[in-house]
């Protein structure tokens, strides 16, 4: 303490920060703890309080190459050390490896006996030569309430914690201080009265039997910071924060378009299928397919060379791929190339952060291009319905920043509004695709909409939906003036319409048959009468010729008469032939 | 004051089994209240244990790495490291009878019937 001076303070626009490593924490507190101030982080019991101040810790000395000492009042180096162990902190290498320091301080009531004036001199000696015997950057004070717990006198204490900040802030180290959670404070004893430049609170909630922890960012002066409540948890690498991404809206976007493994419905969406990097829901009645659908999709991308992770609330990885088996789709040797991972879990192993955390953490892991979720409404049961929406929200959010196009079926109740739960959601998603039951005949077949697809012309028309062990086939339902026929129906439709088709054309050919004979009869008429005429035509020529010779034979015969009478009366008699005289002659 | 000064009186003038009382005191530099503390225990020593105490003092903006052995956080701390068991005595020593009782020497001193 006597060797550093007060850290000259410049004051710069922009609050110099010091990045905890913490995902998520950084990026709600646009960059991190304020560098070289104490940040206070209080929470009730088993609230995360120690892990966060080891993880910062250890990813400062890590990752960011800044030494740090660990002085803990509750816990032994040996019970540190072994505790976070268990995340894949290595504490006794780095102690080893001269980046931490662990000081274990120990006080014992009962062993102290108060005889006069007294300051915490020993504790600043202490610290100071830790920090200095390995240039450290960080220093983590763990519960450092334990001393009003070992010391009587409170009001030395306190002076001393006063000049204990104070002293941290000149030697210019980042220091996170713990406490314990107060009944109307923040802390038990009152920390915040000192440390006032950021304070973060852990909490640790059960709602409806599901714990949930939450961090909140209380204060952070001079920074700009989130103020909401955000889950975070502790998994096997430490600390998540959630949102990982911010929520912004200014994700990329791709005009790419992927296939949903269905050539019909492909057909329907505008031809092409989705669009990569796109949300896609689908809803649908318990039975109606919608994890066939999913899985076509997941088994097209897959068998392009996208990798496809596929989350399950509801089957285990065998029962998918047995199943789906039934319905031609083999899942198995894609699984075995690498290109599809199922990662499958009860929806009620964990609240909801929880699951959004491992979502994202098998995300990040496996990188893939392809997300199904099946079913969503699984999780929404683990949390109310805006902490579901946030979380949607933000797991949509961190797909699209990642170019990673998402399906998420969502089982609807029958009898249910429809929309019901799909409210929340539906807004967030590009694509909506609707599996529906119809229910008659004394059968049930499904039918399949495209509600919405944005940014593509879709078909606004119902397809039945067949599942045979074939795949899937949807077929254009049966539309006509009775309604919609799907199923037994429409292919008695058809059939109906095929027979009477049939009748038409038989009905058409034995009339045209008859028309056929009719016009052979007619001909036939038409033959006779000709040669009717044609004989009848043949004797009048005779009689005409008939006629012509003996009206010749009686011209020659009275022209020979005439002359023979008076030469001068043959032209009368030319001009009146009818009235001869030969007749007596005859 | 000197630190690590050891002041020992001869020992074995007592008829009864020597009770050696060792005795270490935390200071950080010469502060007041490290003086202070140092006059009150020689004081305190030669008053009811003369002879018989080895005082060991130890400036720990000398010497920063002992203060873990003994656990010190308070300046000045005095620990009675013999007889056992080991206990810590805080402050300046100014309340004689608090260090009497802290060094166990007031019941001793009442059961061995020395006052």
């Amino acid at each position: 303490m006597k060797n550093n001076g007060p850290q000259s303070a410049t004051p710069t626009a922009r609050l110099p920060k010091c990045p905890t490593g913490i995902r998520g924490l950084d990026e709600i507190t646009s960059g991190g703890l304020p560098r070289g101030r104490p940040t206070l982080v209080c929470g009730g019991a088993g609230c995360g309080k120690t892990l966060f101040a080891v993880e910062f810790l250890v990813r400062g000395a890590v990752q960011f190459g800044e030494p740090g000492v660990f002085m803990s009042f509750e816990e032994t180096d040996a019970e540190l050390k072994s505790n976070v162990a268990s995340l894949g902190f290595d504490l006794a290498g780095l102690v080893r490896r001269n980046k931490i320091v662990l000081d274990h301080v120990h006080i014992e009531r009962s062993e102290i006996q108060e005889t006069g004036e007294y300051d915490l001199e020993g504790l600043f000696v202490r610290l100071n030569h830790a920090i200095d015997s390995i240039g450290a950057r960080r220093v983590v004070l763990d519960t450092l309430e334990a001393l009003f717990a070992g010391l009587p006198n409170e009001a030395i204490l306190r002076a001393e914690l006063r000049r204990l900040f104070r002293w941290l802030k000149d030697k210019g180290v980042t220091a996170v201080i713990t406490a314990e959670r107060g009944r109307e404070q923040l802390t038990r004893h009152g920390l915040e009265e000192y440390v006032s430049d950021c304070v973060i609170v852990l909490d640790h909630r059960v709602n409806d039997q599901i714990a949930t922890r939450h961090l909140r960012v209380v204060k952070y002066r001079g920074a700009l910071h989130g103020t909401n409540e955000f889950p975070f948890l502790i998994g096997e690498e430490g600390l998540s924060v959630l949102p990982i991404t911010s929520l912004g809206l200014n994700h990329k976007v791709s005009n790419a378009r992927i296939s949903t493994g269905i050539p019909r419905l492909d057909a329907m969406l505008g031809g092409r299928g989705f669009f990569r990097g796109s949300s896609i829901l689908l809803t649908g009645t318990p039975g109606t397919g919608k994890t066939s659908v999913a899985a076509y999709f997941a088994q097209a991308a897959a068998r392009r060379g996208d990798r496809v992770l596929f989350f399950s609330f509801e089957e285990s990885p065998n029962q998918i791929i047995r199943n789906m088996r039934s319905i031609g789709l083999r899942l198995e040797p894609l699984v075995q190339r690498g290109c599809l991972r199922f990662h499958a879990a009860r929806p009620t192993l964990c609240g909801l952060e929880m699951h959004l955390a491992t979502m994202f953490r098998e995300i990040a892991a496996f990188q893939p291009a392809v997300v199904i979720v099946d079913p969503i409404t699984s999780l929404l049961a683990a949390g109310a319905d805006f902490e579901t929406k946030g979380m949607v929200t933000r797991l949509i959010d961190f797909l699209k920043g990642g170019q990673v196009t998402s399906l998420f079926t969502s089982l609807t109740q029958s009898g249910h509004a429809l929309q019901q739960s799909e409210i929340a959601m539906s807004s967030l998603m590009d694509s909506w695709l609707l599996l529906q039951d119809f229910d008659g005949n004394g059968e049930r077949n499904r039918v399949l909409y495209v509600l919405k697809a944005r940014g593509m012309a879709h078909s606004n028309q119902v397809r039945e939906f067949l599942i045979s062990n074939r795949g899937i086939d949807l077929v254009d339902a049966y539309i006509g003036p009775s309604g919609v026929l799907t199923g037994a129906s429409r292919v008695a439709q058809a059939a109906r319409e095929k027979a009477e088709t049939l009748t038409s054309q038989q009905e058409a050919a034995r009339r045209k048959r008859e028309l056929e004979r009719k016009r052979a009869t007619l001909e036939q008429q038409i033959a006779g009468m000709r040669s009717e005429y044609k004989t009848e035509e043949a004797e009048l020529r005779r009689t005409d010729e008939q006629v012509g010779t003996r009206t010749r034979v009686l011209t020659a015969e009275r022209t020979e008469l005439a002359r023979l009478r008076q030469a001068d009366a043959i032209r009368a008699a030319s001009r009146t032939p009818g009235k001869p005289k030969p007749k007596s002659k005859r | 004051m000197r630190t690590r000064t050891v002041k020992r009186a001869e020992l074995g003038s007592s008829r009864r089994p020597a009770r050696l009382w060792e005795l270490r005191l935390y200071v950080a530099g010469q502060t007041p209240k490290s003086l202070t503390a140092f006059a009150n225990l020689k004081q305190i020593c030669e008053t009811h244990m003369q002879g018989r105490y080895h005082i060991e003092v130890i400036d720990l903006v000398e010497q920063p790495q002992l203060s873990k052995g003994d656990q010190i956080l308070a300046i000045p701390t005095l620990v009675r490291k013999l007889p056992q068991p080991m206990r810590k005595i805080i402050g300046d020593l100014s309340d004689t009878e608090r260090v009497l009782v802290g060094l166990n020497l007031r019941s001793a001193d009442v059961g061995g019937g020395e006052l």
